[in-house]
């Protein structure tokens, strides 16, 4: 029997703010342990919590930005269970109320559904030392927005895709930095596998403790297939909640049904429901940034690239930045454009996107040839150098000076008699070996078109 | 006469005179807690030099601020940074708050002489002060009986003249029953009027802190100074806050007073009943309209309080857990040291509330209790709109009898629960309600509360009639015999 993996997402995003969501603690990270910390953080006895606006804002402008519904009334809710990384054992968040509804994230040829974001506090962190464990609470009360999507995933691809754009999204949102080496993106992983072709789901396993998005792939290339190899030997799959363990490879169980947590939310007390007047939501629409298809559009029109080309830039946020950065100004952006998607992620290498420019520009205007445009970007490549620098220091500057080249001409045409009658006889294709001996004797620097000409003219003139 | 049996408003005219000086005043007060707190045990913690050095610190300034060299009681709820603040409870033994609660700060920028923390139920849950961890609080007026509560050391401290005015907190009755029981004036404000931020939490939607006074003016004037808006208590209404001077001796003329049918019940006390009954016919010849309202929903009120304040109570005491502060019992693992640690930090009647509220909110059962809980509220805050089209404010007993007796009730916890009968409904709805004397039992001469119950915000039509009502019966004067 053939499987299928059913796969839905919650992922949780640090937002970029500078206080924490109830208090007017700093959220930066690599602080010293517990000293961003104030009474309201810490859980003392009598503190109250105050919502930090702006960590609100920047929910719904995500929303918006995945094409959520924004509810005008929205609440906070406590979520209750004892864990020491958590100051007040209950958590401040949003049950049945949630910020934002709805939505969707693309992928290449998919639209994956979000069922809905909503915004809580972040815990503490613990750590464990030979024979104690300490907590650091710098963290505590840190914006956490929890977008949870739609079982709408089918493959550790399709996972890795929405991760990615969704990773791209917010980072063009300015919502958060993603950073997921300081635990900004993390994300649970509910997956089943059912038989291709039954509509129900299968019982499902939450793999929590993924902190990266390279991780939730490699957690689910495990676990589908032991899913379903389990299902094939006739096993049951028990609801469960299950660990990854980056390290040895493997998700190992963490909890079973019996042991799930009864929350008991009930409605934070202490704080007053969120309404989002329409001034409100109007303002924080003029912030959006461009969604990827107006963009794609305006690739088209203000460069004249390709449906193509657009679709490939704007998938990925950061490249179409760095592509509109390289292009500013160019005569030639379709040019550039070609360059930009000669190597996949150029963004990450250490080229220039103004280098790029300056490197079409050189040939266009012939200093170099195309061919040898192709060495000096590897060489920017690997070096981050400039064009002109790399043609300097290579010395590959083009010659076409034609009182440098006439030189290189007449030796060609004195030592090549074979090809000058076969050219004189009305084999044009000879002119081609001619060229040929020219570069080989400027060792390559010559301009082949410009030598093409002067070769004609001499021969025809003798 | 002697400067610990005054009133804020008789003691602050000699502080501005400088016929006396703030330090006098404290002084006097301290002496009298050295004298009476044996018997009373009133306050659990008290530093008489930093409360002289606060005095000291007044009489170098202007005295022109509201409570200038007033010596104020505060319940052991509150934040004051650098002092104890143990809820009454074992489980924050230790604990030193290290900051203010809001009202503390309104109090200091008003000049007050802040003495030291008054004993109450453990986190603000009884009726009786018995619940403390730290021992019983004797009733000023019988050393036999309790002073009510749960706060009851702020009652029994301004009753027994050991403070010239106290702060409490009211989440079902809790400043307005012990002061119905010692004969003082207890206010419970519009929920919102006053901040919470710095109260230690039993049920965030009922909580408010209050003042207790000898008189229903020292009343006025310390609501002045607790009540406005606080930037950090978002449950806080931001709305001016009224002159509550202004119109206090306006009198009742006019005014319709609502007496709920369901607050004169069968098993009430007789003598209870009557003076409640007496003080009507007394607003009456003052000139007030009486009508007949009707509360409904009277009867579900104490099951509906002990589901929400629970449930809330639940929540709000679990960050009482030994890892951060207080009392820690170590266990082997980090769950057994919660065990251990709540185990023994918490009394029975805490663990009791605990458990009723985290069964109230737990899956499967959560609509059944907490949330039907919530729609009772609704309809009970509703009995109150209705009834408020007709009157300006309602009369009814604040307790169904006198103080009882020490451990009379403590074993049962039902009995226990009916002393706030009268008390909760005007919690679970957000109104203001007062309880001021009216009258004394015969023997033995205990005292009997008459509560006035306002729409929100209606403070100062509240102690307006609790002016007149005073200005015009001798209850107030009398002073037990200690």
């Amino acid at each position: 029997m053939n499987y299928e993996a059913v796969i839905g997402l919650e992922v949780h995003v640090q937002l970029r703010t500078n206080s924490k969501l109830f208090c007017g603690c700093a959220t930066e990270s690599g602080a010293e342990p517990n000293t961003r910390v104030c009474p309201i953080c810490l859980g003392y006895p009598g503190v109250l919590p105050v919502m930090n606006a702006e960590a609100v804002r920047k929910t719904i402008l995500s929303g918006l930005l995945i094409g959520c519904t924004i509810n005008r009334y929205s609440k906070w809710d406590r979520k209750n269970y004892f864990y020491p990384d958590m100051p007040k054992n209950y958590q401040v968040s949003q049950y049945d109320l949630p910020l934002c509804l709805g939505g969707a994230v693309q992928i290449a040829g998919k639209k994956l559904g979000v069922t809905r974001i909503h915004l809580e506090e972040d815990v503490a962190k613990s750590f464990h030392f030979a024979t104690t464990s300490g907590v650091d609470f710098n963290r505590a009360g840190t914006p956490l927005m929890e977008i949870v999507s739609e079982p709408d995933m089918r493959s550790e691809a399709d996972a890795f895709a929405y991760l990615t754009a969704l990773k791209e999204i917010l980072i063009t949102g300015g919502v958060s930095d993603c950073d997921m080496e300081k635990g900004q993106l993390r994300c649970d992983c509910n997956v089943s596998v059912r038989p291709v072709g039954q509509a129900q789901f299968g019982e499902k396993v939450e793999i929590k403790n993924l902190n990266s998005i390279s991780g939730v792939r490699r957690a689910l290339e495990y676990e589908i297939p032991r899913q379903i190899a389990a299902r094939g030997r006739g096993e049951k799959i028990f609801q469960e909640t299950r660990r990854w363990d980056d390290d040895a490879g493997k998700t190992l169980v963490m909890r079973t049904k019996e042991y799930a947590h009864d929350y008991r939310y009930f409605p934070e007390p202490d704080l007053m429901p969120v309404t989002v007047s329409d001034a409100q939501l109007a303002e924080i629409r003029q912030q959006l940034p461009e969604l990827p298809e107006a963009k794609r559009q305006r690739l088209v029109s203000q460069y004249g690239l390709s449906e193509y080309d657009a679709g490939v830039l704007v998938a990925t946020a950061v490249l179409a930045q760095f592509y509109e950065r390289a292009a500013a100004g160019s005569p030639n952006a379709k040019a550039v454009a070609n360059w930009v998607m000669t190597v996949a992620e150029i963004h990450l290498s250490p080229v220039q996107p103004q280098h790029l420019r300056e490197l079409v520009a050189a040939i266009d205007a012939g200093q170099i040839s195309g061919k040898q445009g192709k060495d000096v970007f590897a060489v920017m490549l690997a070096t981050g150098q400039g064009p002109a620098r790399i043609i300097q220091e290579k010395d590959l500057a083009q010659v076409s000076d034609p009182g440098a080249l006439a030189g290189y001409c007449s030796q060609a045409i004195a030592g090549n008699a074979k090809s000058v009658a076969a050219f004189k006889a009305g084999n044009l294709g000879a002119l081609n070996a001619l060229v040929g001996q020219v570069m080989k004797l400027s060792k390559g620097k010559a301009n082949p078109q410009l030598v093409s000409e002067m070769l004609a003219k001499q021969l025809r003139n003798t | 006469m002697s400067l610990h049996t005054q009133t804020i408003i008789e003691l602050r005219e000699q502080l501005r005179r400088g016929e006396v000086s703030a330090r006098e005043v404290t002084q006097a007060v301290l002496d009298r807690i050295q004298a009476v707190d044996d018997r009373l045990k009133a306050y659990l913690w008290l530093n008489p030099d930093d409360a002289l050095a606060q005095a000291d610190a007044i009489d170098r300034g202007s005295k022109d601020q509201p409570l200038a060299g007033i010596p104020i009681a505060i319940k052991d709820v509150l934040n004051v940074i650098g002092q104890p603040c143990t809820c009454g409870s074992k489980i924050l033994r230790g604990h030193t708050a290290v900051y203010d609660a809001t009202v503390i700060r309104q109090l200091r920028a008003a000049g007050a002489v802040l003495l030291g923390r008054t004993n109450m139920d453990e986190f603000a849950m009884g009726s009786s002060t018995e619940n403390s961890s730290w021992g019983v609080t004797r009733n000023p007026w019988d050393l036999e009986r309790i002073p009510g509560g749960s706060s009851g050391g702020s009652a029994a401290a301004v009753a027994g003249h050991e403070a010239i005015a106290a702060l409490g907190s009211d989440t079902g009755g809790s400043i307005r029953q012990p002061a119905a029981l010692t004969s003082c004036v207890g206010l419970k404000p519009t929920y919102g009027l006053v901040s919470r931020f710095g109260l230690v939490a039993f049920a965030s939607s009922l909580d408010q802190v209050g003042p207790f006074t000898k008189t229903v003016a020292d009343a006025a004037l310390l609501l002045g100074v607790l009540a406005g808006h606080d930037p950090l208590d978002s449950t806080s209404v931001p709305a001016p806050v009224p002159d509550y001077q202004e119109k206090l001796n306006a009198g009742v003329r006019g005014l319709r007073i609502g007496l709920p049918k369901e607050y004169f019940i069968p098993g009430m006390d007789r003598e209870v009943e009557a003076a409640v009954r007496a003080a009507i016919g007394q607003l009456t010849r003052l000139g007030a309209e009486v009508v007949e309202i009707s509360l409904p929903h009277t009867d579900y009120a104490v099951a509906v309080y002990y589901l929400i304040a629970t449930a809330e109570a639940s929540a709000n005491l679990a960050r009482f857990d030994g890892v951060r502060y207080g009392a820690r019992v170590r266990g082997a693992d980090v769950l057994e040291t919660y065990a251990k640690t709540r185990g023994a930090g918490f009394g029975p009647e805490v663990k009791r509330r605990i458990i009723l509220g985290t069964y109230a909110l737990s899956a499967g059962y959560h609509d059944a209790y907490y949330l039907r809980a919530q729609k009772v509220r609704t309809l009970i805050r509703r009995d109150f709109e209705q009834a408020f089209q007709k009157c300006d404010v309602i009369v009814a007993p604040t307790t169904p009898t006198p103080a009882f007796k020490i451990g009379e009730r403590v074993d049962d916890p039902l009995q226990m629960y009916l002393c706030d009968i009268f008390t909760i409904s005007v919690n679970l709805a957000g109104n203001c309600g007062l309880s001021l004397p009216c009258g004394f039992t015969a023997q033995p001469k205990l005292p009997i509360g008459l509560q006035l119950i306002g729409p929100a915000f209606a403070e100062p039509t509240l102690l307006r009639v609790a002016q007149a009502y005073e200005q015009a019966t001798p209850w107030h004067t009398e002073r037990p015999a200690l």
